[in-house]
């Protein structure tokens, strides 16, 4: 069977839609389908992939506009007469092709405090509950695809928002490290003052584009947005804080790399 | 050359999967300037694709648990052809290194009392494998990735620029390594974003690249593992161990037929799962060789007791070493008793209920459902054999992995002797860390010994430079030469059907000369298209070195007349105690592979003395025994 696809060519500069016919078997997802068009018609296609099992997050892109992995998309989603678009993750810089450049994200991680146990608890001498890491390891089965990235709204069309805002994935990772049972450092002002997490109009849209299931905006985002009011307004955290009892400041964000 | 970057590190680390990162992140905290070289983006190394676990021997479900008795299991999973002082390391240090990740920031499932817990697995005698439900691999590599930017954040407060002492280049690839004379000068290579050329100059390299897998057709491994760091090795001068030995792990997806190859995690098997045939046997029971019929279950009934009451029954063969496994697969399917696509199945639905398969193996639920339409908690899943592992690889030095090559590092799968001709699962997540950190201190402490030597660093040769781009630029500038995609292909089909799971002479010397033709080919491959970000032209550069590791797995292969863990002749089906003292060593002579074999060096006695004479006499010659009456304490 014949498929037409009609792929997006090109590089920062600029780029066209190309269209293309390749063969497509039974069972195949749209990544083997660009592998037999670059080994048969297109040998320097640029398409970024890596494990070919939706286990490292590397083949994003927009098939039919929609952002998804091009490795756990199978071919029979499609109707075999319809035209199927591929095209870069529209949020990113284009490299090449369906390449783009996703250093933001890289550069966001970096910025947010790190897990900061306990130093006195020593090798081996952690104690959780299952009960209680539940929620973190949701969160860390994030695969680091970005397409919540590519989908948010606060960023997608807006360019300008990238300073101030973080993005799912990332708002995720502090609610991972808050979450962590052995964690001792505060970062929900931060949150909110240096990742943007107040930008977020919890649309869900990351929730439906992550192809781990993980319920970012339920799980991570809006439990997050309750702990900031908790400790930005809160009487009682403000009272703790003037006496003493509680730390006034959160752990500071790191900042971005000058120049 | 004006169009090349050129840097200046302390360390370069080729690899940024688990034991590439492990390695950096020891030497940077040595205070070394180390550059981390990441095939892909940071964090998609092959190492997210492992599952089941780490095995260390916490003790934390069965407390009998020790570092002797993970020694033991290692050594009988590698059929006693591993470096012991390699398996003794890594049993040792194991536990403190999965325990460090904890303090990482890595979140394992616990144990009631809220320890990690630990899993069973194949060849382990207790549950040993710590685990992340399905995904330990993406566990593991995101924790590393989190420290390397912790240690960032740390050299920003410091420096003022978070990689001042570490930086990971990410998709960039090596092509070449640089020397001084005998000594290690640094790499060449190129970014794949715009095919610029980055020279590094540097005294330590450490090689972490991984395995080999697209050397064969079908595989569990990753577009990156092209034996990358294997062929850099024997460019420069360094020697591989033991070839001949590669893992066709027994599980994968045979169905659909794009996915052939995906993994399906032991932890099914360790969990519960069974293997069944066509006529719903059970077949394993029939598959128990000799050396291990003592702690195998023979009945249905003790095998199944066996999950509840591990003390008081004996294991399930389908919990085997996996060279046992997929052989008897593949021997059921060849009777004629496989599935409808060619496999044989595993079966969990008809022993677990619903919600423990969905807690304990969600990637295995997601991955059937969304790729095979298949529930895995109502009907069996359809698996069979795939390369998964290369036991063989770069010969270092257990203690400091330093290679034969002054200056030159390996740690994890691209290393040999670490698991001897057969890898038990849950021993590489543990192998990375365990010698990753290793190799990161060798490096460190040879650059202390240089340091204090005085004199100049190594320095490259203007001229290597000049040839090494040159090498990288060729497939660019030739035109008219064949489709570098269509080459690749026959390697892999060459290797997959004449020097696969089960080989044989004739095969294997039709595998040698089809490759002599291939290797003339590969050499004049073009690729259309620039230099920027080319899949084409990065194929076309990776062929030399999957013929290089074709070359060296099946001149291996034809050289060892036995049949022992990964390497299996049908017409030398026995396993020798002869053999098992001989290593087969690779090298490079002009630009052939050459073989020559190399006398194991034997164990020492307290190592010796952990095991039964008993035991010992199925896999070692008389003189090599210790002397009747000393057992096993």
């Amino acid at each position: 069977m014949k498929v037409e696809l009609r792929i997006w060519r090109g590089d920062a500069g600029q780029g066209t839609l190309t269209d293309y016919q390749v063969e497509a078997n039974e069972g195949e997802v749209i990544l083997d389908v660009l592998h037999r068009l670059q080994a048969t018609q297109a040998g320097d296609l640029a398409v970024r992939w890596n494990c070919k099992a939706g286990k490292c997050g590397s083949c994003s892109m927009e098939i039919n506009g929609r952002p998804r992995l091009a490795c756990m998309t199978r071919m029979s989603l499609f109707d075999p007469a319809e035209t199927i678009t591929l095209t870069p993750m529209r949020t990113f810089p284009v490299i090449r092709d369906l390449v783009t450049d996703v250093s933001f994200n890289y550069a966001k991680a970096r910025e947010i405090p790190s897990f900061a146990p306990d130093p006195s608890v020593g090798l081996g001498e952690f104690r959780m509950q299952q009960v209680d890491v539940n929620r973190s390891q949701e969160f860390r089965k994030c695969i680091e695809c970005f397409l919540c990235q590519d989908t948010c709204h606060v960023i997608r069309d807006h360019p300008e928002n990238e300073r101030a805002f973080a993005g799912p994935r990332f708002l995720m990772r502090i609610a991972e490290l808050e979450m962590h049972p052995a964690d001792t450092a505060d970062r929900r002002e931060i949150a909110q003052d240096d990742f943007g997490l107040g930008y977020c109009n919890i649309t869900k849209c990351c929730t439906e584009v992550c192809p781990e299931n993980i319920k970012i905006t339920d799980n991570a985002l809006i439990p997050m947005k309750e702990r900031v009011v908790g400790r930005k307004y809160d009487p009682l955290v403000w009272l703790g804080a003037k006496i003493g009892r509680r730390p006034k400041h959160d752990t500071a964000a790191v900042p971005a790399k000058k120049g | 050359m004006t169009d090349t970057e050129r840097l200046c590190y302390d360390v370069v680390v080729i690899g940024a999967g688990g034991s590439g990162l492990r390695a950096a992140i020891e030497a940077r905290l040595a205070g070394k300037k180390t550059a981390v070289i990441s095939k892909s983006l940071f964090g998609k190394a092959h190492t997210v694709m492992a599952e089941g676990g780490a095995a260390a021997a916490m003790g934390n479900v069965n407390p009998k648990d020790n570092w002797q008795v993970h020694f033991r299991d290692t050594m009988r999973g590698g059929k006693f052809l591993n470096n012991w002082r390699m398996a003794e390391l890594h049993a040792r240090e194991a536990p403190d290194r999965v325990w460090e990740l904890e303090a990482w920031g890595a979140v394992f499932d616990r144990t009631p009392d809220g320890k990690i817990s630990q899993r069973n697995f194949g060849g382990h005698e207790y549950p040993r494998l710590a685990h992340v439900g399905d995904r330990t691999g993406l566990e593991m590599i995101r924790t590393l990735q989190q420290k390397v930017v912790a240690l960032q954040q740390e050299d920003a407060a410091v420096h003022g620029d978070p990689e001042a002492m570490i930086k990971v280049f990410a998709e960039t690839t090596i092509t070449r390594l640089l020397t001084d004379g005998e000594r290690i000068a640094g790499a060449f290579g190129y970014i794949r974003e715009n095919g610029r050329f980055v020279v590094f100059d540097a005294p330590a390299v450490i090689l972490a690249t991984g395995g080999i897998g697209k050397t064969f057709k079908v595989t569990s491994n990753s577009w990156e593992y092209t034996g990358d760091g294997h062929a850099l090795a024997l460019l420069a001068g360094a020697t591989l161990l033991n070839m001949e030995f590669v893992q066709f792990h027994p599980t994968h997806m045979v169905w659909p037929l794009s996915v052939a190859g995906l993994l399906v995690t032991e932890s099914v098997r360790g969990d519960g799962g069974v293997l069944r045939n066509s006529e719903g046997n059970r077949f394993m029971f029939g598959y128990v060789p000799d050396v291990f019929r003592a702690q195998y279950a023979e009945t249905e009934e003790e095998a199944d007791r066996w999950y509840a009451d591990p003390d008081n029954n004996r294991r399930p063969p389908e919990l085997l070493p996996r060279d046992e496994v997929a052989r008897s697969i593949n021997a059921e399917v060849k009777a004629g008793r496989g599935s409808p696509h060619g496999g044989v199945f595993l079966d969990i639905a008809s022993r677990r209920p619903a919600e423990e398969i969905l807690r304990k193996l969600p990637s295995m639920y997601h991955q059937f459902k969304e790729l095979a339409d298949v529930d895995i908690t109502r009907e069996p899943m359809e698996v069979g054999p795939a390369q998964h592992y290369v036991m063989g690889g770069v010969e270092v030095d257990p203690d400091t992995a330093v290679s034969s090559v002054a200056g030159l590092f390996a740690a994890g799968e691209v290393t040999g002797g670490m698991h001897g001709s057969n890898r038990l699962g849950g021993n590489s997540l543990s192998d990375l860390l365990v010698f990753g950190r290793r190799a990161g201190m060798g490096a460190a402490a040879y650059l202390d010994t240089l340091a204090a030597a005085g004199g100049a660093r190594p320095a490259a040769h203007e001229a290597d430079l000049a040839a090494a781009q040159a090498e990288a630029l060729a497939p660019l500038q030739r035109t008219g030469g064949e489709n570098p995609y269509t080459v690749h292909a026959e390697i892999q089909q060459t290797m997959s059907s004449l020097v696969g799971i089960i080989r044989r002479e004739d095969e294997i010397k039709t595998a040698l000369a089809e490759l002599e033709k291939l290797r003339e080919r590969a050499g004049q491959v073009s690729a259309e298209g620039g230099a920027a970000y080319n899949p084409g032209w990065h194929v076309a550069l990776d062929l030399r070195n999957i013929m290089l590791i074709a070359d060296c797995v099946a001149q291996a292969a034809l050289e060892r007349q036995e049949s022992r863990g990964g390497h299996t002749r049908d017409d030398f089906p026995g396993m020798s105690p002869e053999w098992r003292k001989v290593n087969l060593i690779c090298s490079l002579d002009g630009d052939r592979v050459a073989l020559r074999r190399q006398p194991m060096i034997g164990m020492r006695a307290d190592l010796l003395a952990l095991f039964d004479r008993a035991e010992l006499e199925k896999y070692l010659t008389d003189p090599e025994l210790p002397p009747a009456g000393q057992e096993a304490s």
